[in-house]
């Protein structure tokens, strides 16, 4: 059998960063703080880990991240592919099973959930927002929301969440009559709608151009403000990291390191 | 082997599912028209045969007896290529472990060389010799159903005296490929037979040397039946001829031609339904495996494949499934087919019987199933084949969905979204929709249209047994007599009830339509043998004229108050005006009642009857029999439980057999259906699925989506399917039909209700395989990628 570990090629070159210290410093500036720092954090991994099997080969796709974050956070996920990055937001999603190692929501242990119990948290607890958007084609951008709406416990109504994605004008529109930035915030209208406690965001402005992508972080920000959701999103556009609380930068499976912004830039400050 | 030729051979192992459902249905086409034509091709290619090598005569009359010479008379009529004169009479014949007397057909054989016209085929033994006139070669039916063989004994009573007759020989003849005994209904394998015996033998024991009574002419080709009938009839007439009638009303003969009206019935209806559907099938397979493989499409092209090359590529992909279709219907075909002719040998005897080897029909059948394949295949084909290759690599414009109702409808109902999703994806692909609806409708209607039968079955026996012919046995006399045998009869141990009827047969007439038929006399107010009409009232028998059965009545195109013409085909052959009084409902044969007193004043007999309808004690019905075999001039007995028995077995035996293969074949319709439109759903939706698991939607949940899409069409199918099912059923009985025999059009409620269970049975177990894909839906490797 062959195990590809990808961390042991990159080691040397990033030097000796010991990212579990940093990852559970909250970050002290004050004007770049969450609203609100939990006494528990919100979300914490320990020595998460996650083997793939292909074939005869294994691909260590994360190696034992510890993570925490609190309530209120906005944390930006870097890295280059195959560094990790989705893997660890799919399996503190809820959406995969990790191959050793543990992920705590409060004091939820999801790798120990059933099946079921997983599907329970994500459709109570964690929004999704995605690169390719994932909108149900035959359903209006309202119907879109109200799909979650319909199964939340305490969800807000659908014209509200689409309203602060700033689309409630298209709202009857299906997704096939949006553009690619209308179609992600109808997302993350469809993903905060169930006021979730997380938001998860893989690549969210992947597939749009700088102008368009900007609204869409204008969207994410706004939720994370006003909601205070916590909020984690995955890019490798490394001109977004000046939104966040905090910037996570992963490589071959692990957190390299963590960095606190001082200063939040505002989502319309940026360009790429 | 070609490369391509390698996609194509992974592309049909990946969908093999798929594929074998369609190929299922296809099959089933397949096989239903080898069934039905092979059938039809075996029994009217070996009965043409078997009536060719053994001179099956083409006229046939009875007579009261004729001197030998008057057969001479015969041949020299213009048309007439050979003539036959025999001696045929009905007897008793009591057998060891029978309680009840037999009945037999008394054939005789020509003492010296072969008989000339309906030749015997002698299965075992020898034909009885010269001189012995004790001898019989016995029919084969009977003698399987009674275990005689060469060598066995039975006793007949030949003209009021008991002979011991010894069975030299085991044959079959053309002119008794369907025995039946006069009068009955069904043929009764171990009650009825012929014997055929010396006509020295037959001649000293009726009186009849030097003279026959019975006569069959053979025609020359090209010979007027119709012109040679008149003719036979006038030179008849002086001897008591009871006029000639040609093959169409030989019972044997119409016997085998009602059956092959209904296998033609059957091949021309089944087959084409499915093999639409599977042309359906194909086309919904493969218009999605395009949709799938279009940036592969888009790749051959700029590779430089022709448009042509692409399109033959998926031509030859549905015609490896044909051809797996056509194998699977071969070997179904041919087994069923080969089930089915031993089936029909029961009853129809033949020397040798053989399931259609007929090369044309298996490579019609494989030649159809192909076109309705590649015809299913044409319009996905065509649709991506010529697409330019830089527009078939970029993705499909984004399906456009459209609101129901109208985004701004005053009325917005209130209905999960995901009730949405279903409604819109059925309605986005509209002709798919409607091509499943249909095709489950199929399955429903064929259901319909074969288990119909089954009740059809039960309520003519209801019919004809509980309600008209309540008797529980009919003695008919060896001839007619007086009123007073009717008091002989009711002395008869264990007779409770006896009822008289006089049967006289006529040649009845309307403008051109003539047949023949017995017309029954039956006191007006018999209780054990009742007539009804349409609506199961009885009807009293008018005081005068004749009271038609309706089968008769439609084929001579009279009604109530139309006057027909009656020859009595015995007697004084004078032809009578008679007023049609009344119509009765009728299923078995042709029928026509009169009051009895009306008869016989109609034919200027004195009161005479012909038999009598009995009611038994059944705990006497061993003294009854062995009274009736000591005073065997009575007349022969036939028992009504027994005909009952025959019935059913008979009935079912058919019925069954078929409705088992059709309910089996709706099944794989309705599965192949449900499966395909389930996994194309599935594939087209999978990754909306994977992201309502991803929103947190449970499994069943989403399986609902799919189910729901699934029941949506199974249901909208059932009204249809009902519909088409009882057009089916209707369709039958005008196909069915025959001057023999009417299917009664009842179809009940429970008729609906089990063949819906049986396709909704089929749709849900194709549905729950297809879920299981549900479950294993990979939500991570869908969001990843752009569709």
């Amino acid at each position: 059998m062959i195990r590809i570990n990808c961390r042991r090629e990159f080691t040397h070159s990033l030097g000796d960063m010991s990212q579990s210290n940093v990852a559970r410093s909250a970050p002290d500036t004050a004007g770049a703080a969450p609203p609100t720092t939990a006494a528990a954090p919100l979300l914490r991994t320990s020595k998460l880990t996650k083997i793939y099997r292909m074939g005869d080969v294994e691909v260590l796709a994360l190696d034992a991240v510890d993570f925490s974050a609190g309530a209120g956070e906005f944390d930006v996920i870097l890295g280059p592919s195959g560094s990790g990055k989705s893997t660890f937001l799919n399996l503190v999603g809820g959406l995969d099973t990790p191959t050793s190692g543990e992920a705590w929501f409060l004091d939820h242990r999801l790798t120990a959930a059933s099946e079921s119990a997983l599907t329970r948290y994500r459709r109570e607890h964690v929004g999704f927002v995605f690169q390719f958007y994932n909108l149900v084609p035959s359903l209006t951008a309202r119907e879109n929301v109200r799909l979650v709406t319909e199964i939340a416990h305490r969800p807000m109504r659908a014209e509200e969440a689409l309203e602060l994605v700033g689309l409630k004008e298209r709202m009857d529109h299906f997704p096939a009559q949006l553009s690619g930035g209308e179609q992600q915030r109808v997302a993350i209208a469809r993903a905060i709608a169930k006021r979730p406690d997380l938001l998860l965001c893989d690549e969210p402005t992947g597939a749009l151009d700088s102008a368009t992508g900007v609204v869409v972080l204008e969207a994410l920000t706004k939720v994370n403000a006003e909601l205070g959701t916590t909020t984690l999103v995955i890019t490798h556009n490394v001109a977004i990291r000046g939104i966040a609380h905090r910037v996570i930068n992963f490589a071959n499976g692990r957190i390299a390191s963590i960095e606190a912004n001082a200063h939040r830039l505002p989502a319309s400050a940026i360009s790429w | 082997m070609r490369a391509l030729h390698i996609k194509l051979l992974r592309e049909l192992r990946r969908l093999w599912a798929q594929v074998l459902a369609i190929a299922l249905v296809m099959a089933a086409g397949v096989a239903t028209l080898i069934i039905g034509v092979g059938t039809y091709q075996s029994l009217e290619r070996t009965r043409a045969l078997y009536y060719e090598a053994n001179h099956f005569a083409d006229l046939f009359a009875g007579l009261t007896r004729a001197p030998r010479p008057l057969l001479d008379e015969i041949g020299a009529i213009d048309g007439v290529l050979a003539v036959d004169g025999r001696i045929a009479k009905l007897a008793l014949a009591d057998i060891e472990g029978l309680t009840e007397p037999a009945s037999t057909l008394l054939v005789s054989l020509p003492d010296g060389g072969r008989e000339p016209l309906n030749q015997l085929y002698l299965r075992s033994g020898r034909l009885p010799e010269v001189g012995h006139a004790t001898e019989a070669v016995v029919s084969e039916i009977f003698a399987k159903a009674r275990g005689f063989v060469p060598g066995s004994h039975l006793r007949v009573v030949m003209n009021g005296s008991l002979r011991d007759i010894t069975i030299t020989g085991i044959a079959l003849s053309p002119e008794y490929i369907y025995a039946m005994a006069p009068g009955e209904t069904m043929p009764n394998e171990g009650r009825f037979g012929v014997l055929w015996m010396p006509e020295k033998a037959l001649a000293a024991a009726y009186d009849l040397q030097g003279a026959f009574n019975a006569v069959a002419v053979k025609l020359l080709p090209g010979a007027s039946l119709p012109a040679v009938t008149a003719a036979v009839d006038r030179v008849l007439a002086p001897y008591g001829g009871q006029g000639a009638y040609g093959r169409a009303q030989q019972t044997s003969n119409a016997f085998l031609d009602s059956e092959l009206t209904q296998l033609r019935g059957m091949s021309s209806v089944l087959p084409p339904v499915f093999l639409l559907v599977a042309a359906f099938l194909v086309n919904m397979t493969l218009t999605r495996l395009i949709a799938l493989e279009r940036e592969q499409i888009g790749l051959l092209k700029a590779l430089g494949y022709s448009s042509w090359a692409v399109a033959w590529h998926y031509v030859e992909f549905v015609m490896l499934i044909a051809i797996v279709g056509t194998a699977l219907g071969y070997g179904l075909g041919i087994w069923a087919g080969n089930g089915l002719t031993v089936l029909y040998a029961r009853f129809y005897s033949f020397p040798v019987l053989v399931f259609s080897r007929d090369p044309i029909l298996y490579v019609v059948a494989g030649g159809i199933t192909m076109a309705a394949a590649v015809i299913g295949a044409v319009r996905a084909v065509s649709k991506a084949a010529w697409l330019p290759p830089a527009v078939a690599m970029l993705p499909p414009a984004p399906p456009q969905y459209r609101q129901v109702l109208g985004a701004r409808t005053v009325v917005r109902l209130a209905l999960p979204q995901t009730w949405n999703m279903v409604t819109r994806h059925l309605l986005h692909w509209p002709w798919r929709t409607i091509g499943g609806v249909l095709g489950m409708a199929f399955a429903v209607a064929i259901l319909v249209g074969s288990i119909w039968s089954i009740g059809s079955m039960n309520f003519t026996i209801d019919y004809i047994f509980n309600r008209t012919e309540r008797q529980d046995a009919t003695i008919n006399f060896l001839g007619a007599k007086p009123v007073r045998a009717l008091y002989e009869i009711g002395r008869l141990p264990g007779v409770l009830a006896a009822e008289p009827q006089r049967t006289i047969g006529v040649e009845i007439r309307s403008g051109h339509v003539k047949r023949r038929v017995a017309v029954s006399g039956h006191a007006a107010g018999s209780r054990l043998t009742r007539l009804l009409d349409a609506s199961l009232v009885p009807v009293v028998l008018p005081p005068t004229g004749i009271v038609l059965g309706k089968t008769l009545a439609d084929l001579l195109g009279v009604r109530p108050g139309d006057t027909v013409e009656v020859t009595p085909l015995e007697g004084d052959r004078t032809t009578r005006q008679v007023t049609v009084t009344g119509l009765v409902e009728s299923y078995l044969g042709l029928s026509a009642y009169m009051e009895l007193g009306a008869l016989n004043a109609l034919f200027d007999h004195a009161p005479l009857i012909s038999g009598a309808n009995v009611a038994i004690d059944t705990s006497r019905e061993a003294e009854l029999f062995a009274a009736l075999k000591a005073t065997p001039a009575l007349g022969l007995i036939s028992l009504r439980a027994v005909s009952l028995e025959r019935f059913r077995e008979t009935m079912a035996e058919n019925l069954f057999v078929m409705i088992g293969v059709l309910v089996a074949m709706a099944g794989v319709i309705a599965f192949g259906v449900v499966y395909n439109f389930a996994r194309i759903s599935l594939s087209e939706q999978g990754r909306e699925m994977a992201s309502l698991r991803v929103l947190g939607f449970y499994r069943h949940e989403v399986s609902m989506l799919l189910l729901a899409e699934i029941a949506v069409v199974t249901l909208l199918a059932q009204p249809i399917g009902w519909f088409l099912g009882y057009q089916l059923a209707r369709g039958m009985v005008r196909s069915f039909s025959s001057e023999l025999f009417t299917m009664p059009l009842v179809v009940s409620p429970d008729v609906y209700v089990y063949s819906s269970a049986v396709v909704v049975a089929a749709a849900l177990l194709s549905a729950l395989i297809v879920r299981r894909r549900i479950d294993r839906l990979d939500m991570i490797a869908v969001l990843k990628t752009r569709e």
